[in-house]
């Protein structure tokens, strides 16, 4: 892994760490209050600060996790780095995409 | 030779990396199928409804159960290594390693009594 790699592995952590709290105390909220289609829509549709704070919860988890695929290809898989960083991309493209269109269809819809 | 350099595969935070990235791997194949189900809630969520009904079993609950301390146990992991890294050395790295499996354990037996 090389030094830009590294600081972005290690400052997407830093900004997920506060939100990783949050998330857990929002799931043992939901676990409490009920797990419909209907309650979890009102409590984000149309709102702002919920798509904020997923928003870039969304952004910093895939680049996150794309770089750790990166090093975990990179380390136990006989794929060459180029290959791994490929692959890693594709996944941490993959997984923004998904992470918005759910972000869309929780806050838009 | 072989033995020697494998004996610190025994310690406490060789076995904290590992399940820092296990953890991680095992992370990174939830998010996906987490991000797509959420993305059922098009349309009024009828089609994430009966994905949550389907979920109110007990055996996806204790999924549930694990991950959540998959995560908890990624995130204190990786806050301790954010520390090493960025603050003076703290001695009682192992025991702080301990710690935070405990912890995740901890809150994920918790998660479970609430959803059961």
């Amino acid at each position: 892994m090389n030094v830009r790699l590294y600081l972005w592995q290690r400052i997407t952590a830093a900004i997920m760490a506060p939100l990783v709290f949050v998330h857990i105390a929002v799931i043992f909220y939901v676990t409490r209050q009920g797990m419909t289609a209907a309650d979890i829509l009102s409590r984000t549709h149309g709102s702002v600060a919920w798509a904020s704070f997923y928003g870039i919860f969304v952004a910093a988890a895939a680049i996150h996790a794309s770089i750790g695929v990166r090093n975990v290809l990179s380390e136990w898989s006989p794929l060459s780095e180029r290959h791994a960083g490929q692959l890693a991309i594709a996944f941490g493209l993959l997984l923004a995409a998904l992470g918005f269109h759910a972000i869309v269809a929780l806050v838009l819809t | 030779m072989i033995a020697r350099a494998r004996k610190h595969r025994g310690s406490a935070l060789w076995i904290a990396a590992l399940v820092h990235r296990i953890s991680g791997l095992a992370l990174v194949i939830f998010l996906p199928l987490h991000f797509f189900v959420l993305g059922l809630a098009f349309h009024a969520g009828a089609r994430l409804d009966s994905f949550l009904r389907w979920s109110d079993q007990p055996l996806v609950k204790f999924a549930e159960g694990g991950l959540v301390f998959l995560l908890t146990v990624h995130l204190l992991g990786g806050l301790r290594v954010l520390l090493i890294e960025n603050f003076d050395w703290r001695d009682g790295q192992k025991q702080i390693a301990t710690v935070a499996a405990a912890l995740s354990v901890i809150i994920a037996f918790i998660f479970l009594a609430r959803v059961f």
